[in-house]
């Protein structure tokens, strides 16, 4: 299989669609002329042109609704977040439209649209441009919500978002834009709803998804050192959510640990360390863990960062306590 | 309803859409004159407008109806006007004060009553109420409650019909008080932009009834010629007397031609008045005076058309019959609303997703 970047997947994915289906057009800041922020479309306005790949003003509000718009009309929008951060100013029309709308209409119309762009921090942007959005759009019903941690995920994970009949939220995983992994050539599709087995082990279950994915698997080495056998889920989707594939897991190992960047109060972490006591309350020998980023608001300077995120050491932590192991 | 369209009665003029007056006031239309038969149709879609609206306020201080209701009474020449210009294939969409958008389409007056009733017989299955009326086989694409944010997807709607080359164009009907939100102006600067390509059919309706709930036009704006917004944006604009169904009917035929012709949006402030308070429950009405009202009562757009209709000769037992007949209507849409069953509960869970069974229950 060819090795390829996160972003080229995530580019081929949409390119090839676009050459296959007429509906599909690109819209957001800058993704045309200049190339994209973090080069995602870069080269797609040659291909396709400025009738499909279209450059819009700075007004996150308008264009999006105007996507929802589009895809009312039978077309099938791909929005780019430049960052998850600016969607806040079109969460009116995210939330109060594209989720709501084929309830409110009886049925009567859909809204396939995908608005896709990075999540979550770690580069120093600071406060307005770092936010891990998974719990708040996970919220509402009506949306889906994925966060694809590998190139080949990504690339399947886009194609299946932009045939689905319904919006959805497409977190990449910014930090992961230049990691590069196999990818199967031709057409393929990775179903939401369905979580991935990362590393199979016996003693923990470690639960992430986008970037907390690799480093899970990092980890999993290291306590590989001190004989602990760990198992690494990737989430994949957050809605839908695949609970099975946990609570199989967590049957087996007995024990949990979920590691987030996003705040811990009403989060994904706390939605699965809810749904393991809810379903899975016997097979457990310790309580949940919950490994989340620090609640502030986040920081510029690099080791305050870096202090605002899960570290592997508060990780590993957790895993030993959960195994009643001493640190 | 009444379907008949006007349009092949009318003396169609050649002229290009009106210019306002050096005053920024609409333009005194010398509108070619109706006759009789065509007048008569007009009059028999607003006259159901109205009696519609009765019996819904009836139902809604009968406590039958819930929630907000906003009805449209004294705007009917508005709708009615633009809404004789519709095309098969066009989309319209507006905001919460929609049930005469709807009807004027061709939905029918019980179905729609009955989702102001909450049944499962309703227009939208129940699931909408007042705010968000749907019957996208007729074109009617909503329905929404939150002032400002539909105009975004109007112009997406508008968009796709040029995208797609169907030839069709949107209608996008807005409140004087949506303008002064963000979502228009991000919204009519995409329009006017995509127009320049020829991808942005969009007609904005702008029905300035004096008030965004209870805030005049000059409580809310420094700039209070509201056309003067869109010219921002590059799009050209212009005003008719709401009141004046021939002056409405006249300016939207050349205005919806005209962006069905370019691909380019256009817009149409249309000055007129709600005679009935902003929404069912709005009892106060402390931000506007009884005289007020009473002048613009004077110019209610059914009783101007009344006296055309006099004017032209037409026998009141005529105009006697229509409005028998629209209330007949409206009191079987009441009767088919008060006795149809409630949605069936299986209804809370169905149309969230394509597929039904990404959806929990309560408990």
């Amino acid at each position: 299989m060819p090795v390829i970047t996160y972003r080229d997947a995530l580019r081929s994915a949409m390119a090839e669609e676009m050459e296959r289906d007429e509906r599909v057009v690109l819209l957001g800041e800058d993704i045309g002329v200049y190339g994209g922020t973090h080069l995602v479309t870069n080269g797609l306005i040659d291909q396709f042109g400025p009738r499909r790949v279209i450059d819009t003003p700075i007004a996150e509000n308008g264009f999006t609704g105007a996507a929802i718009g589009m895809a009312m009309a039978g077309m099938r929008p791909i929005v780019e977040m430049m960052t998850w951060n600016f969607s806040f100013q079109a969460a009116d029309q995210i939330i109060q439209n594209a989720a709501k709308l084929r309830y409110f209409s009886g049925g009567q119309v859909s809204v396939p649209l995908v608005i896709r762009g990075p999540n979550g921090g770690g580069v120093q942007l600071s406060a307005q441009h770092t936010h891990s959005l998974e719990g708040f759009y996970g919220h509402f019903p009506g949306l889906k919500v994925v966060s694809p941690s590998t190139p080949e995920d990504v690339k399947g994970m886009m194609l299946a978002a932009i045939r689905d009949p319904d919006p959805v939220i497409f977190l990449e995983a910014g930090a992961l834009y230049g990691t590069k992994g196999e990818v199967p050539e031709g057409e393929y599709t990775v179903d939401f709803g369905k979580a991935r087995v990362a590393r199979e082990g016996n003693d923990v279950t470690l639960v992430g998804y986008g970037r907390q994915v690799p480093v899970l698997l990092r980890i999993a080495e290291k306590l590989a050192n001190d004989k602990i056998d760990a198992e690494v889920i990737d989430l994949r989707s957050i809605r839908p959510f695949d609970s099975d594939t946990i609570v199989e897991s967590v049957k087996k190992t007995h024990r949990a640990v979920v590691v987030q960047e996003q705040w811990r109060w009403f989060s994904v972490a706390s939605e699965v360390a809810a749904i393991i006591q809810e379903q899975a309350f016997d097979e457990l020998d310790a309580p949940v863990e919950r490994v989340s980023g620090a609640e502030v608001p986040a920081p510029y300077a690099r080791n305050l960062e870096v202090a605002a995120f899960p570290s592997e050491q508060q990780v590993i932590d957790a895993t030993r306590r959960v195994l009643y192991l001493g640190s | 309803m009444a379907t008949t369209q006007s349009q092949g009665k009318r003396r169609r003029s050649a002229t290009t859409p009106a210019k306002n007056g050096s005053d920024g006031s609409p333009r005194d239309v010398k509108h070619p004159q109706l006759d009789a038969d065509a007048l008569i149709a007009l009059y028999d879609k607003m006259v159901h407008i109205r009696l519609f609206e009765d019996a819904a306020q009836r139902g809604f201080r009968q406590g039958k109806v819930g929630g907000y209701m906003h009805v449209y009474s004294g705007q009917e020449a508005v709708a009615t006007g633009f809404l004789d210009t519709f095309h098969e294939g066009d989309y319209v969409i507006t905001a919460y004060r929609d049930h005469a958008h709807v009807l004027l389409l061709g939905s029918e007056p019980k179905a729609v009553m009955a989702e102001l009733y909450g049944k499962g017989t309703g227009l939208v299955k129940g699931k909408g109420g007042s705010m968000h009326l749907f019957d996208v086989v007729n074109g009617f694409y909503g329905g929404y409650g939150i002032v400002g944010g539909h105009i975004p997807l109007g112009v997406g709607l508008a968009f796709g019909q040029a995208y797609q080359k169907t030839g069709g164009i949107t209608q996008l009907y807005l409140g004087d008080g949506a303008i002064h939100n963000g979502a228009f102006h991000e919204a009519a600067n995409l329009a006017g932009l995509w127009g320049r390509d020829g991808l942005n059919p969009c007609l904005f309706v702008l029905e300035n009834n004096q008030y965004g709930m209870g805030t005049s036009v000059e409580r809310a704006t420094a700039n209070t010629d509201l056309g003067k917004k869109f010219e921002s944006y590059g799009i050209e604009h212009t005003k008719v007397d709401g009141m004046d169904v021939e002056a409405v009917l006249q300016v939207a035929h050349e205005a919806a031609d005209r962006v069905r012709e370019t691909g380019k949006p256009f817009a149409v402030e249309a000055l007129t008045y709600r005679i009935m308070p902003h929404g069912a429950a709005d009892f106060l009405e402390k931000y506007r005076t009884k005289e007020e009202v009473k002048k613009w009562r004077q110019r209610d757009p059914i009783g101007l058309l009344e006296k055309r209709l006099e004017d032209e000769g037409v026998d009141e037992s005529r105009i006697a019959e229509i409005r028998a007949s629209a209330k007949a209507t409206m009191d079987a849409a009441v009767k088919f609303a008060e006795e149809s069953p409630e949605p069936d509960l299986a209804e809370l869970l169905t149309d969230v997703y394509t597929d039904d069974s990404l959806v929990r229950a309560a408990g």
